[in-house]
């Protein structure tokens, strides 16, 4: 195996001009991702997850856009390179596959000639040739019949069907790197456990480097060897699936696994919500971005609505977390937290309880109370 | 058109128990739904139209609700769940079966009969972004029903409006904001407010969270449960999500093309599920904890694989429906339709091979 990571991204940024100000998708994202593993990447909706991916992927292009940073593939910097480098390694050395399958895929063209244009894009071989190639693609991710259903088209097939074929499309070229972006939100329960499978058993098969975007904590348990958790376009905590699921390090974590309801637990009586919404990528809360919807501020003197805490290492190595509280405290909360204890109210006043329209949705809204 | 009184939060029904234990089944049901059906005709060519076939939809499902109870309907895209909920709704017509709410039988009342009983009966809807309409401001929304009725609440509309705002944890000066003004869990508690106006009775949630980031689900969850405590409702939940399911229900139905496969209180079908099919479902949940084998390496959950999708609903399979993808089947399962029998108390499953079942 070669030396080196095959993903590393340092200290990312990808902000948006727009007319309403300057929206910091990625704000300062750095992970590692060796060979063979890999890397969950969870958040809310507009927790800058998805842009990282389209970042990594050089399908950030528009004029608005400002990019700085390194993305070294394999050693390669990626972040200015010239246009015509990333898209020989796009679809060839690094592939995606996006949460839609019927909005991805060419509703015109068949599934075969869309698997084949891409790989002969790539790998100068005839038509016949890339053919049987994709045909023996489509049998690869579990397409029955692939020799036949290689001439549907997409609306032809079912939803998970859909997604194997995307699958089977982004695989065609033996990418290195592998980013799954919602691969099963749009599927049924199901049928996102075949394609979680699949994922799995293809990444032993091919040795290559995942990335998998979600929201869902289980489909991440299920996957991932390291864990992102971002919130507001950084990073709030990075760890290794142990670490996020078992010593969480950071009150966004706790949040996340305490508001989600379990199956593989005795059914609690009362979920406990994260107060409040997301915020605005145009005005982040200053200091920690999750401050305004943390209920331990006062445990740091103030720091936390000033000062922007860095990604500083807790307990475990590689295990860090992005929040102003000492080592002692995190862990006396979360272990409070394992054994039922309820987080103290949030601290924003209870008046103004919602500031809708001004970005800045500092809200303990009614559900908590 | 007579007029309402609303004094605060509406009393609990009367005689209703506790929504404790799944076994209130003394009471008379809220709602009764018996034998229901709902087709949708295939019809081919443009000047000649005729019916080639139809969609079984919902295919003879019987369902009860008591008051003050959570039924949650579970199943994956395609079973029936949502045209369930239109059917009891009437905001589709059911072409075969009953369905009887409050001891009156809804199924085939005429539009004018039907709207009085439309306040008793309300329905949330799955994405906060289109059932709510954007031209309108918030008051307007949540007022609607009341001019809809002609029901003049005391007080005036407005201060009615601005109760319900408060009582779904909404700042009640926002009256005259518009949708887009707020966040995809606010414009949810807007529609939650809407169906809220007129003190329903029953209250049909489509999908109500599934639209939401995980961190805002647990917040609507919650204030749909504490309005169950405080307002006396009773909930028609239907939800691909088994865990949220879970929580929220206290009765739990499992739907498959169009029949219910499975029917039970809560803790039992979790805890015993006896359909394959619910078993399948339930394996297929990704868990939040990474596994381990023994010797601390990572490895992969094991788990009940259903092979391929779902079948059409237009040609569904004969007999058990499940059976094309259903590990026990036999040939029994591909001649006989399995009913849907107790095996347990309170306990129901339509399957010739249940799992977990008690020894007779």
């Amino acid at each position: 195996m070669p030396a080196g990571a095959m993903l590393e991204v340092r200290d990312l940024r990808i902000h948006f001009q727009t007319d309403d100000g300057l929206v910091k998708s990625v704000d300062g994202v750095s992970f590692t991702l060796e060979r063979g593993r890999t890397l969950g990447i969870v958040g809310e909706s507009g927790s800058g997850k998805s842009v990282t991916s389209l970042g990594i992927m050089g399908l950030n292009t528009g004029k608005n856009v400002r990019i700085s940073g390194e993305i070294l593939l394999d050693g390669e910097e990626l972040v200015g390179a010239p246009a015509a480098r990333i898209r020989e390694l796009r679809g060839n050395k690094m592939a995606m596959i996006f949460q839609d399958p019927l909005s991805s895929l060419h509703p015109y063209f068949t599934v075969g000639d869309q698997i084949i244009e891409a790989y002969r894009l790539h790998n100068n071989v005839t038509k016949q040739v890339a053919r049987k190639h994709a045909i023996e693609m489509l049998n690869r991710v579990g397409i029955p019949q692939a020799a036949v259903r290689v001439d549907d088209y997409p609306h032809q097939f079912s939803g998970g069907m859909r997604q194997r074929a995307m699958i089977a499309m982004a695989l065609s070229c033996d990418p290195e790197l592998l980013i799954a972006d919602e691969p099963t939100t749009a599927l049924d329960v199901t049928v996102q456990a075949q394609i979680l499978d699949l994922i799995s058993s293809l990444q032993e098969e091919f040795g290559s480097a995942v990335i998998i975007i979600t929201h869902d904590l289980g489909v991440v348990a299920e996957l991932s060897d390291d864990i992102l958790v971002m919130y507001a376009g950084r990073v709030a905590e990075y760890g290794t699936a142990d670490d996020i699921f078992s010593r969480p390090g950071h009150p966004y974590t706790w949040g996340l696994l305490g508001s989600m309801p379990r199956l593989d637990r005795e059914r609690i009586e009362r979920l406990i919500p994260i107060p409040g919404t997301p915020p605005s990528l145009i005005r982040v809360p200053s200091g920690c971005p999750f401050h305004p919807r943390c209920a331990y501020t006062e445990l740091t003197g103030g720091r936390c609505d000033t000062e922007v805490p860095l990604l500083r290492e807790v307990a475990s190595l590689g295990h860090k977390a992005a929040c102003h509280l000492t080592a002692e405290d995190r862990t006396r909360l979360w272990s409070e937290l394992s054994e039922g204890v309820l987080p103290e109210e949030a601290h924003t006043p209870d008046e103004q309880d919602f500031a809708p329209g001004t970005g800045e949705q500092t809200s303990s809204s009614g559900a908590d109370a | 058109m007579t007029e309402q009184t609303q004094t605060g939060p509406a009393q609990p029904q009367g005689g209703t128990a506790p929504a404790g234990s799944a076994g209130a089944t003394g009471s008379d049901p809220l709602l009764a739904i018996r034998g229901l059906k709902r087709y949708f005709p295939v019809t081919r060519g443009v000047v000649f139209r005729h019916t080639v076939g139809h969609v079984q939809a919902v295919d003879g499902i019987d369902l009860s609700v008591s008051p003050g109870q959570t039924l949650g309907l579970v199943g994956e895209s395609g079973c029936g769940k949502t045209t369930t909920g239109r059917l009891i709704t009437r905001l589709d017509e059911p072409t075969g079966g009953n369905i009887v709410f409050d001891g009156v039988d809804i199924t085939h009342l005429k539009q004018g009969r039907m709207r009085p009983l439309r306040r008793e009966i309300q329905m949330i809807f799955q994405d906060p972004y289109s059932s709510l309409n954007p031209r309108q401001t918030v008051g307007a929304i949540v007022g609607a029903p009341f001019r809809l009725q002609r029901v003049k609440p005391p007080g005036g509309i407005k201060q009615a409006v601005q109760e319900i705002l408060e009582l779904v944890g909404l700042n009640p000066e926002h009256y005259n904001r518009y949708p887009h003004e707020f966040s995809g869990g606010q414009r949810q508690r807007i529609g939650i407010a809407r169906t809220l106006a007129l003190r329903p009775k029953l209250i049909v949630a489509d999908e109500p969270v599934s639209a939401l980031d995980v961190s805002i689900q647990a917040q609507v969850v919650n204030l749909l449960e504490d309005l169950q405590d405080e307002l006396g409702l009773t909930y028609v939940v239907i939800a691909h999500d088994l865990s949220v399911v879970r929580h929220i229900s206290d009765q739990v139905a499992v739907m498959y093309l169009g029949k219910v496969v499975e029917k039970a209180a809560r803790d039992d079908l979790y805890a015993t599920p006896m359909h394959p099919y619910t078993v399948a479902l339930l394996s297929a949940v990704p868990v939040p904890e990474p596994a381990h084998a023994a010797n601390g390496q990572r490895r992969r959950r094991e788990r009940i694989r259903l092979a391929g999708d779902v079948p059409s609903p237009l040609n569904p399979p004969p007999a058990c429906r499940f059976h094309t993808r259903c590990w026990k089947a036999e040939e029994i399962c591909r001649t006989q339709e399995p009913p849907l029998i107790e095996l347990a108390s309170g306990h129901q499953v339509a399957c010739h091979f249940p799992e977990n079942a008690p020894a007779a």
